[in-house]
């Protein structure tokens, strides 16, 4: 048993603390070359991370960097490092502590490259833009360990695997390297212990007491809430009521709108004034960095908020956690538990508050599967190739490199230790040359051979590029928010979709303000404040969350029951209602209606296979229908079921449910539609085809830019065995499409589809008529439109169309 | 055809799907702002590969539209190639591709921006060219009238029922057009940007190409 140091037991003593069993084993183990921790939030993870590194570093002089520790958030990284400063500062260890994200400054950059600290605390992009630097071996040279927080939200991302492949390069550099990852309660462990680990290297892990069962249960108010929507606001009375409760209060929102409609109409009701603030990723950095202040300093009441407060951060007294709409998976509710009372031993507090009906079973499901102790996953495939392109384009910038070499570092990453060498060579070939079918490039190759058998960059003025554009998190394009006026305020951020539909005039909230939009300067948006009552509702594309197929699973044999007296009653009545007039989906079974709305015809397929796979069979009915001449006008998916209106009624359903004919259909169709461009989009600009930054970008103006489809179109057309349309593709299939889920659902219900044709719509189908995010069939259909739309713009100023 | 017909200043013209403009009585196409050779000039700053495909789709629309006016003159309306080191890149068939199309046309090249001084092709290479009552000069002047101008490649927007189009779109009032590019990787600048809304007087008129073109007032 390796000794806990005397100065670190006096100070944990000093505290009235004793040192936790995991805590313990962490620093048994501190020598292990993969370690990995899973405890629950609250269960001093953080500390358990670092104290072999403190104690290591304690009483020696260790010159450079010892221990690399990355997070997943900017803010978490601060936090952390104010959280290491009390035992560092009141044990008077020798050791320094810096952290490094997008928020630091370039002069405090350049100095940590010459001189780093002991500790340096970043993000996975601000890692990969380090080894992307010549100085990268002097800068990690020293480095023992790297800390890696909140493991399990990186472990199924592109962020995660660009992570690792840092981490493969990192160990190359430093091959006595030990790795420690830090997980919340998952699942499934050994999958991140494998991609946590040098493959084909074995992990050791610590599973800490789980603590109490959390105290979860679903807000029941007294008003009813709606049939549809997201924006729960019949439950503000109730909400304000338990905030006057509560210490401090978190209040979680699935998406950036909903948080900030929330927002502003929890202000209109806050008659006792309660100081509340509001927390999102689209905030100015100045005010998201305000909140995180009042609510360290136990100023705030209650925070309004998103996933960017979801993650391991220890702020303030929180003693209450409200989810506002279903949780959308069952990991994600039991990380956000935790955030409510940070002692270990204590059963954390969360309140469940359903948006509309289907959410009050959503939340029941929920609920059920936390008192089970179930937590889902999805198994995810290999290593995205778009996020390896980038990886050898970083390598290049750092400096010349064998192939052989860096194939053998980058296997070495889990997710990519399946990866062959011909496909590694096709990435480095597309990095090198385009990998176009026409040879257009040799001239002008962005990596060259050279007789020193390595890789070098042509033009070295590219590493700039390249490191401008490093990272996997695809913003969609945003316009910044300020306050019309020279110098005036920002406030924040919209997309640029969002924005174009905006005309003179039209309101919209940003920061829980209602403002103006005045016009647009370059790439600003200029607002002014407003009074109006009823703001147009800025969308954020986001993340929007899948329920995962176990909770789908428990949502189903909710239905079946003959009845709910679990349910509150007008949401048992509704599902009574539904029952009456229509059916409920049965599981083996697939629900269709078909009814006429608003002079379409309208059909639901109840699948209940999550948004994704949804969505996929949206595309894929859609073109089956078109193809027999029901002529589909567009779709809408969520995680139960797909809307897709139309001109022609469905009557016979069996034929478009054919898994052969999906399955043909799914090869042509992948090609034109904008699922497939919008992936090809991401991937693309991961990739290094798309540049998102220019160096002197400001002057060459919007003329310069133009659509990523375009480029899908010509090389679709021109190339169409091109590794980027490889590369889509397979994207497409894992992320967005989940065609897997669509196959399983369509040999499942071979030849049990049930048709209710009614004249109306049913309980069920009207939440899905409000839903965001329909997609349109673009095709006949939309020329038509655009045709009798010119026609009335131009009569409306008194003319006519020729 | 896929056309849209107007008249501006008094002259009958024939808007194409394609964003190319046609003038019947005189057997004239327009076409402004090709930008041939542009993924090229980006691979050779450093840049990204893009696809090198775009000359060759930029030439098989312009063949087509050839073919279908059989035009006996062709304007092209400057920055028809990207620089003019992209002229010198360009391969051999595409060269010869050029000059089939030229072949039995008369073919002016209006000089742009991007290929001032650009003498590699048959044909007149002028600043502006007019054939009464129109003028064909790259960039819009201040003050003018019946002039056809390109260098801006507007863009129009719109909104039916939340689901938003966006099209390349030639821009006209009385005295001015403005021509969308015709090249393939160019991108476009909205309408309600300050230049156009103070080129263009309040009752501008934008016509969106594609596969039916229409016309709309200016959204500004």
């Amino acid at each position: 048993m390796t000794a806990f140091p005397a100065q670190f037991q006096d100070w944990f003593a000093s505290r009235g603390w004793s040192i936790h069993p995991h805590q313990q084993d962490m620093l048994n183990l501190a020598a292990v070359p993969a370690l990995l921790l899973v405890a629950p939030t609250g269960g001093g993870k953080t500390l358990a991370g670092f104290l072999p590194t403190l104690t290591e570093l304690s009483n020696s002089s260790h010159d450079g960097l010892h221990t690399l520790y990355i997070s997943p958030l900017k803010a978490l990284a601060a936090d952390i490092k104010r959280n290491l400063q009390t035992p560092v500062v009141e044990m008077s260890l020798p050791i320094r502590i810096e952290d490094r994200t997008g928020d630091t400054t370039q002069t405090q950059k350049k100095k940590q490259r010459a001189d780093p600290p002991h500790i340096l605390l970043t993000t996975p992009e601000s890692l990969a833009l380090l080894i992307s630097y010549e100085d990268a071996p002097q800068i990690f040279s020293g480095l023992q360990r790297v800390v890696i927080d909140e493991i399990h939200s990186l472990a199924e991302s592109k962020r995660g695997d660009q992570l690792f492949l840092a981490l493969s390069r990192l160990q190359s550099l430093c091959p006595n390297l030990r790795r420690v990852g830090l997980s919340a309660t998952v699942e499934d462990h050994g999958a991140i212990a494998n991609i946590l680990a040098k493959h084909p290297d074995k992990c050791a892990v610590i599973n800490a007491d789980p603590g109490p069962p959390p105290n979860v249960e679903m807000l029941v108010t007294a008003e009813v809430p709606p049939w549809s929507g997201a924006g729960a606001k019949y439950s503000i009375p109730a909400v304000l009521n338990q905030i006057k409760k509560h210490n401090t209060t978190l209040i979680f929102h699935n998406t950036r709108a909903q948080a900030e409609i929330y927002f502003h109409n929890i202000w209109l009701a806050n008659e006792d004034q309660l100081p509340i603030g509001i927390h999102h990723g689209s905030l100015d950095r100045q005010q998201r960095e305000k909140t995180e202040q009042a609510m360290v300093e136990g100023k705030l009441k209650a925070v309004v908020c998103t996933g960017s407060l979801d993650l391991g951060i220890d702020w303030g007294d929180v003693d209450l956690v409200i989810q506002i709409g279903a949780p959308k998976n069952i990991k994600r509710l039991v990380q956000r538990i935790g955030r409510a009372n940070h002692f270990y031993n204590v059963p954390s507090k969360a309140l469940l508050v359903p948006a509309n009906q289907f959410e009050v079973i959503e939340c029941v499901a929920a609920l059920e599967a936390v008192k089970a102790g179930e937590l889902d996953g999805e198994p995810r495939g290999s290593g995205p190739r778009d996020v390896l392109c980038q990886h050898i384009l970083i390598c290049a910038a750092a400096g010349p490199f064998n192939a052989n070499a860096l194939y053998a570092e980058v296997v070495s990453a889990g997710a990519y230790a399946t990866l062959k060498k011909t496909e590694f060579d096709a990435c480095l070939n597309f990095c090198a040359t385009g990998g176009y079918a026409l040879r257009a490039y040799d001239q002008w190759k962005r990596l060259q051979y050279r007789s020193d058998g390595n890789w070098h960059l042509r033009d070295p003025r590219s590493a700039k590029r390249i490191r401008m554009n490093i990272g996997t998190i695809q913003n969609t394009d945003t316009l910044q928010v300020r306050f019309k006026g020279r110098g005036g305020k920002s406030l924040g951020e919209i997309e640029e979709s969002f924005a174009a539909t905006l005309t003179l005039g039209d309101t919209f909230l940003i920061g829980g303000q209602i403002v103006r939009y005045d016009s647009l300067r370059e790439t600003i948006v200029q607002v002014t404040r407003d009074a109006a009552k009823k703001p147009k509702i800025a969308t954020f594309m986001g993340t929007k969350f899948a329920n995962s197929t176990q909770l789908s699973h428990r949502i189903i044999k909710i239905l079946q029951y003959d009845a709910w007296p679990d349910l509150p009653s007008y949401t048992a009545e509704w599902l009574a209602l539904q029952k009456s007039v229509s059916r409920l989906p049965e599981p083996g079974r697939l629900l269709i209606e078909s009814f006429p709305f608003d002079g379409y015809a309208h059909t639901v397929v109840y699948g209940f296979a999550g948004r994704n796979a949804m969505q996929t069979l949206g595309l894929l009915l859609t073109k089956r229908m078109e193809e027999t001449g029901l002529n589909p006008l567009g779709f809408l998916a969520t995680d139960y079921a797909t809307l897709i209106w139309g001109l022609k009624p469905v009557r016979d359903p069996e034929p478009l449910f054919k898994i052969e004919a999906l399955r043909a259909g799914m090869e042509t169709w992948l090609a034109g539609n904008a699922v497939m461009k919008r992936t090809f989009r991401a991937s693309a600009t991961i990739a290094g085809l798309i540049e998102r930054n220019y160096p002197s970008a400001k002057k060459s103006g919007r003329q310069a830019m133009f659509s990523s489809d375009i480029l899908y179109e010509t090389l679709a057309k021109y190339d169409p065995d091109h590794l980027m349309l490889n590369i889509t593709k397979e994207e497409a299939m894992r992320g967005l499409v989940d065609f897997g889920r669509i196959e399983e659902m369509a040999t499942r219900i071979e030849g049990n589809i049930d048709l209710v044709s009614l004249d109306r719509i049913t309980p069920f189908a009207a939440p899905l008529l409000l839903e965001m995010g329909r997609v349109p069939i673009k095709g006949y259909a939309e020329e038509e439109l655009l045709a009798a739309e010119a026609t009335r713009l131009m009569s409306s100023v008194g003319l006519k169309s020729t | 055809m896929n056309k849209y017909d107007f008249v501006f200043t008094g002259v009958s013209l024939q808007a194409l799907g394609s964003g190319a403009l046609y003038w019947p009585t005189k057997n004239l196409l327009c076409v402004s702002d090709l930008h041939l050779g542009k993924a090229n000039r980006m691979a050779r700053h450093g840049g990204s590969q893009l696809p090198p495909y775009d000359t060759c789709e930029t030439l098989n629309r312009l063949s087509h539209d050839l073919d279908v006016t059989r035009a006996s003159t062709v304007i092209c309306l400057g920055d028809s190639f990207d620089d003019l080191t992209a002229i010198k890149s360009l391969p051999e068939n595409q060269r010869v591709w050029i000059t089939q199309l030229q072949a039995g046309r008369r073919w002016i090249w209006i000089e742009g921006n991007h290929d001032p001084g650009n003498y590699s092709f048959n044909g007149l290479n002028l600043p502006e060219f007019s054939e009464f009552p129109l003028t064909f000069a790259h960039i819009a002047r201040s003050k003018t009238t019946g002039e056809v101008s390109g260098h801006y490649h507007p863009k129009a927007t719109v909104n039916i029922n939340g689901r938003s189009i966006t099209r390349p779109a030639f821009l006209m009032d009385d005295n001015r057009l403005i021509m969308p590019a015709y090249g393939t990787y160019t991108g476009g600048l909205r309408s309600d940007n300050r230049i156009f809304t103070k080129l263009l007087q309040e009752t501008a008129y934008a016509i969106l190409t594609g596969q039916k073109p229409v016309q709309i007032p200016m959204p500004r």
